[in-house]
């Protein structure tokens, strides 16, 4: 296909392709600069080390196992209750709410979203961590599910606003075919448009959990910041620290280039890691769907 | 056929009442912050410098900290991420480099952004010696902005049809004035929307200012990129845990006005979508 093509419209296509690149050069220079503030730790802190049960910067204890515990406690407490209800919420509000309560929860949905995390841990200590403390009779209401419930409802936004989006873009026709051929509504929602909007859905649940954890000044607020390892289900109820809360906590207070801040350096590497796989592994899903799906329609 | 009109009846009826759970504290919490942040805000609280160990006088440094912070993430995020989708969505091949990129805007928005905070005070802090700095802030801000306007921008533009891009080619328009007269106006609601929320988790994010731009107390405002500042959701971190006997009720009015500046981009954003749904035509 000939096109009239002229300069300027030329350098316009260069510089939205190299913005296009850019994601990845961002994505390279965090890797770099955590790499360079946090390998030294390897050198300074014996390996096995890192990997005790101990968290104690003052005498030179720098155990992660506690923080990574903290960490995956608090997330999986708050994935457990942000999956079904977001996506309870996002299939509500796409196929079954009237068109009122759509107008209506829709922006809702979004204020949380919009809501700080600062503003959320603020409320959480004034107000819901007594409220945890009474009715559950802890000896503090700063525990990790405190944390959980908090960071529950940051991920759920990000779960419904995607997972909505997905299911509104599944076309029409899909619905109309599944419903004239005597599916019922629900029939129609679960077995038809669900699955066409599943790699949306995925990329939802993914990005709600990301949000889990990497949230850090709600955690840190509300869920005690003690640093021991999480070993039974008990642990839910006690306080913990999570690796973010530790890096926002301790680095203003770290000297630039000490061992400590290698070290906290060290724990960014170890949440990048994380966020890492996690994020590879619902895009490895997504792109493997759309192939599927392609083949499938063309 | 009973049963499967009685199990959509019961499914349903579980939905809506997960639905409503999930949206019932929202409405509690805005209430209550509203409720008791209310009683502090005065035009003296809004305008003046803090005093007094921050205890009295009002959070204007803090205000103008955060306007900055949001405008400057917008200048420099706004028109990459929305470049970028441009690229993804007209642009693109199906090619190990287009799904290299999606994979790096995922990745980016699953880093936490206290990871963002790291890695501004690793590049911009400290390596290009901008110290801390609005301009550190906007930076780190602008890189965890940008896979939320990117994705949001992104679907937008995808959601116009194709045939809209076939009818101005067929009449002569080139690939560039295609996109700028049919695809992009078409997708504006959309791509606004996204910006403005985008920007909206920046206002609100605490962690990646903390080592980047953010100060614990400025008794003037910034002069210039280079400064450090004030910033709403730092001060209210740190009145709320740092300042032993700090008054609540100054607490709750810096996190209202926080809330109050946060929602009112919400409001904006929601507004401009639901008006462009309204008028869609496809």
């Amino acid at each position: 296909m000939k096109q009239n093509r002229n300069w300027p419209e030329l350098i316009i296509e260069s510089l939205i392709r190299a913005t296009g690149y850019s994601a990845i050069l961002f994505v390279a220079l965090i890797l770099i600069f955590l790499l360079r503030e946090g390998l030294p730790a390897l050198a300074e802190v014996k390996f096995a080390d890192l990997f005790s049960n101990r968290w104690y910067p003052i005498e030179a204890h720098f155990g992660l196992l506690p923080l990574i515990g903290g960490s995956l406690i608090v997330t999986l407490g708050a994935a457990l209750l942000a999956v079904p209800f977001g996506l309870a919420t996002a299939i509500f509000i796409a196929e079954i709410a009237p068109r009122w309560a759509r107008e209506v929860l829709k922006p809702l949905v979004e204020i949380l979203g919009g809501l700080p995390s600062v503003v959320l841990g603020f409320l959480g200590m004034l107000a819901l961590a007594p409220l945890i403390r009474t009715t559950l009779n802890t000896p503090t209401g700063l525990t990790a599910f405190t944390g959980s419930l908090l960071l529950a409802g940051m991920a759920v936004p990000t779960l419904v606003s995607v997972a909505e989006d997905a299911l509104d873009a599944v076309p029409k026709s899909y619905r109309d075919a599944a419903l004239a051929l005597g599916a019922t509504k629900w029939q129609t929602i679960w077995r038809v448009t669900v699955p066409a909007a599943r790699s949306g859905v995925l990329t939802a649940i993914m990005l709600g959990i990301g949000r889990a954890i990497g949230e850090t000044m709600t955690v840190m607020m509300v869920t005690g910041n003690a640093a021991r390892l999480p070993t039974t289900l008990n642990s839910f109820f006690l306080p913990v620290r999570t690796m973010t809360a530790t890096i926002a906590a301790e680095m203003g207070e770290v000297a630039n280039g000490s061992v400590h801040y290698h070290v906290l350096f060290t724990i960014g590497i170890v949440l990048f890691l994380i966020s890492f796989v996690v994020n590879l592994t619902a895009s490895a899903v997504v792109f493997q769907q759309r192939k599927r799906a392609e083949r499938l329609l063309s | 056929m009973l049963s499967r009109q009685l199990t959509q009846r019961l499914v349903f009826a579980l939905i809506t009442l997960a639905a409503v759970t999930t949206v019932l504290p929202i409405v509690l919490v805005v209430g209550y912050i509203a409720w008791l942040g209310a009683p502090a805000i005065s035009w003296e609280f809004l305008t003046a410098i803090p005093r007094n160990g921050m205890k009295e006088g009002g959070i204007w440094p803090a205000i103008v900290g955060t306007l900055y912070l949001t405008l400057g993430t917008g200048l420099i995020a706004v028109p990459l991420g929305v470049a970028a989708a441009v690229y993804l969505s007209e642009y693109a091949k199906d090619n190990r480099l287009t799904r290299a990129i999606r994979i790096a805007i995922i990745n980016l928005a699953g880093i936490p952004s206290v990871v963002y905070g790291l890695f501004g005070l690793g590049l911009f802090v400290l390596f290009l010696q901008f110290g801390t700095s609005i301009l550190a802030g906007c930076l780190t801000l602008s890189i965890m902005t940008l896979p939320v306007i990117v994705s949001t921008a992104e679907e937008a533009l995808r959601a116009v049809p194709q045939s809209f891009r076939v009818v101005s080619i067929s009449l002569g328009g080139t690939k560039w004035q295609t996109i700028r007269r049919v695809v992009l106006p078409q997708a504006l609601p959309g791509i606004l929307t996204g910006v403005i929320l985008g920007l909206e988790r920046a206002a609100g994010e605490t962690a990646p200012i903390l080592f980047t731009a953010a100060t614990f107390f400025l008794p003037r405002l910034p002069h210039s990129v280079f400064d450090e500042t004030m910033a709403l959701p730092y001060h209210l971190f740190v009145i709320s845990t740092q300042v032993p006997g700090m008054p609540i009720r100054i607490q709750y009015g810096t996190a209202l006005v926080l809330l109050t500046f946060v929602l009112s981009m919400n409001v904006i954003a929601t507004g401009i979508r639901s008006r462009a749904r309204a008028r869609r035509q496809w």
